[in-house]
């Protein structure tokens, strides 16, 4: 099994360790990694902000990159999102579909794909885990609270495999962080608004690391945090499903 | 385009009194809360939905039949029916009942598609004076503001603030806040209208084709008073607002309170069939923009709407930035997905006002697509040219450093350089992250640089 490790830009550009992270995960678990060097972006940006006509370019790019894989896995529920409900491809669309259906985030491929039932991990920290609403609600790494269903949580299976991790219950289990894409910006007010209400839950409730499996929320609320002058960090889950702290 | 309002600014002065917005937040999350716990309580809750989203499929899908069949019954059982294409119409209409009554005064129960059409401002420039029934609406009427949300109109004004619109309209001595004094004098104000307004305007929560007849509900009764005392019942409604048969009420009864307020079912639903002796019943359907709306594939569902304001009270946006944020009758993610239709210059902010997180589209009784459909409209309003035209230059911009890999390589690399040795490039004001966000940290390498070194 090779699988083609996208990477999204603003991860590649920032937050290499995630990336660096979901890399070590994935071969640790016995996977053969091929990370394509001519990758960019999925495109969510432009698509999101009422542009997906000119995701072309970026779609193409895409299909050229990653068709050749068994599956696709990317440590980020938004961007896989985007990419499993709107990668589309004029010169290629055979290609274009296959990809939509071999794309997974992280963790549900360590879950339903690998199906990791014990981690070599160590994390010995109160954790806070903020359920992104792309992951959550569209690939349904997690239950909502909206719906009358069965609970199940596949990051917080993950973290339970993760030796002396505390972590912690929050009121607000699956509320919107404010980063939206561009909203972030767009809808500064609301957005940061949005950003402290979630960043305050976790401090009530005594976090010391808020992670979650989209570095673009955990973006945003490092950004609130760092500008609060709090102790508490942000950690893509990836890290920390990674992490071998004595 | 400065003098179109937007939800962005709007959002931002709401927002300079944070702990008014904690309050906003809070009232409207426990309310979330108990429509999560009363659905819970309902083991075949996605059922309901599933079934209530269906039947309003098939009303949609064969709508005409539905509308004349509905109005021959209603028109055997007596009642006059009017057809309305547009607000304008609908408001001419009901003035001209008021008219041949000889009628002045009118009292009305809740209606957002009066709200649509500004029938209050029309009767009021004809000179006819209308009292609006439900507290709530009474509320906001008396401070000459528009309701914040279709459930709950006045939820963002606290008793205080009630207090003194009571004091100043109502006799209430000066500082009384108390709940039961002011909804007390409330409705000994409304008991004088209701037994003295000759005509009597309500909405129409559901309406029946097999029967004719209409059913409202309300929690005050203020629809039955005002339509029992009253010697002329007009009854307004969007044309979407019909159901088959009245075997299909239960399933709406059922999800409309829940999903609405928590409680099981509104303490009226009231069915209005025939006027009584000596008394006229009109029902006025009206279109405005809904046939239009139909004809679009991508957004019709939205017609299934109930108004039972779930949408709102889950949205994180709505709750932080409060209903008048929207600028328009229905706020929320509901009405941003119908304003631009009949509106899309007015609307092109309204389906940005949003994350796309997606709890509307999961709390929703009808199960309208409601986060796909912002997504949607979003591509809609861009490719119609009502987007900013800075943004599309930023977007190209961004478009062509993303199809090219070495481009890409070569930006980021500028990017984390500049703000490394140059903070100050990003880290200013002009950059709406940083007014209340830190920049992240950006790193010597990036991930793709680190492969290239460890792994190739």
């Amino acid at each position: 099994m090779t699988v083609g490790l996208f990477i999204p830009c603003y991860v590649d550009q920032f937050y290499p360790n995630a990336a660096i992270a979901t890399l070590e995960l994935l071969e640790k678990l016995g996977v053969q990694v091929v990370y394509p060097l001519k990758q960019t972006c999925c495109g969510q940006p432009m698509a999101n902000s009422g542009y997906e006509h000119l995701t072309h370019e970026s779609n193409e790019l895409f299909v050229k990159n990653f068709k050749e894989f068994d599956y696709i896995v990317a440590p980020s529920g938004s961007c896989v999102l985007h990419i499993k409900d709107h990668l589309h491809s004029d010169k290629y669309p055979a290609e274009a579909n296959a990809i939509r259906g071999k794309i997974y985030e992280l963790i549900e491929f360590l879950t339903d794909v690998l199906k990791v039932d014990k981690l070599k991990a160590r994390f010995p920290h109160k954790v806070g885990l903020h359920q992104s609403c792309h992951g959550q609600r569209g690939l349904r790494l997690a239950q909502m609270t909206e719906l009358v269903a069965r609970d199940f949580s596949k990051p917080e299976q993950l973290l339970s495999m993760v030796d002396g991790l505390e972590l912690i219950e929050l009121t607000r289990k699956d509320e919107c962080c404010g980063f939206g894409g561009t909203f972030c910006v767009a809808e500064e007010a609301v957005s940061v608004k949005m950003g402290k209400d979630r960043v305050a839950d976790h401090l009530q409730h005594e976090a010391e690391y808020i992670t979650a499996a989209d570095m673009s929320c955990l973006m945003h609320m490092e950004g609130i945090l760092r500008r609060q002058k709090s102790n508490v960090k942000v950690m893509h889950i990836a890290e920390i499903l990674n992490a071998q702290e004595i | 385009m400065s003098e179109l309002k937007d939800h962005a600014a709007l959002a931002e002065n709401f927002n300079a009194d944070e702990l008014r917005v904690n309050w906003h937040d809070e009232t409207l999350w426990f309310i979330r809360q108990k429509r999560d716990r009363s659905a819970h309580a309902i083991p075949d809750w996605e059922l309901l939905r599933e079934t209530a989203s269906q039947i309003k499929h098939n009303v949609l899908s064969n709508l005409s039949e539905y509308l004349e069949q509905f109005e021959a019954n209603a028109k055997a059982n007596g009642v006059i029916v009017h057809w309305a294409v547009d607000a304008r119409e609908h408001n001419q209409i009901v003035h001209g009942i008021l008219k041949k009554h000889g009628v002045k005064e009118m009292v009305k129960s809740k209606s957002m598609l009066t709200e649509e059409c500004h029938l209050n401002d029309y009767l009021a420039e004809n000179g006819i004076e209308v009292i609006d029934s439900d507290l709530g609406e009474r509320i906001v009427q008396l401070a000459k503001e528009p309701p914040s949300h279709i459930v709950l109109p006045s939820i963002h004004k606290k008793k205080e603030e009630v207090g003194e619109l009571f004091h100043k309209h109502l006799g209430t001595a000066p500082g009384v806040s108390d709940p039961q004094v002011l909804t007390e004098t409330a409705r000994q104000h409304l008991r004088e209208k209701f037994l003295t307004r000759r005509a009597a305007l309500t909405g129409v929560n559901f309406a029946i084709a097999e029967t004719g007849e209409f059913v409202v509900c309300t929690n005050e009764g203020n629809a039955d008073m005002g339509a029992h005392l009253a010697d002329v019942h007009i009854a307004s409604m969007g044309i979407e607002k019909l159901i088959p048969q009245r075997k299909h009420l239960g399933v709406f009864l059922r999800l409309l309170a829940r999903s609405a307020t928590g409680q099981p079912i509104t303490t009226y639903s009231s069915h209005f069939k025939k006027p009584r002796k000596g008394h006229e019943m009109h029902l006025v359907l009206v279109d405005n923009g809904r046939s239009i709306h139909l004809g679009r594939e991508d957004f019709r569902n939205s017609l299934k709407c109930i108004r039972c304001g779930a949408c709102m009270n889950t949205c994180p946006v709505y709750r932080r930035s409060g209903g008048h944020s929207y600028h328009n009758a229905v706020a929320g993610p509901i009405g941003a997905i119908l304003a631009p239709n009949f509106d899309m210059k007015k609307a092109a902010d309204l389906p940005f006002a949003s994350t796309l997180c997606g709890s509307c589209s999961n709390v929703c009784p009808v199960k309208i697509d409601i986060h796909n459909q912002l997504y949607k409209w979003r591509q809609v309003i861009v490719q119609e040219g009502y987007a900013d035209s800075k943004k599309t230059l930023g977007m190209k911009a961004m478009t062509q450093t993303f199809a090219s890999p070495a481009t890409f390589r070569l930006a980021g690399k500028a990017g984390r350089w500049f703000m490394r040795n140059v903070p100050l490039a990003v880290s200013n004001k002009l950059n709406p992250w940083y007014k209340q966000r830190e920049m992240p940290v950006p790193p010597k390498e990036s991930f793709g640089e680190w492969y290239r070194k460890n792994r190739k």
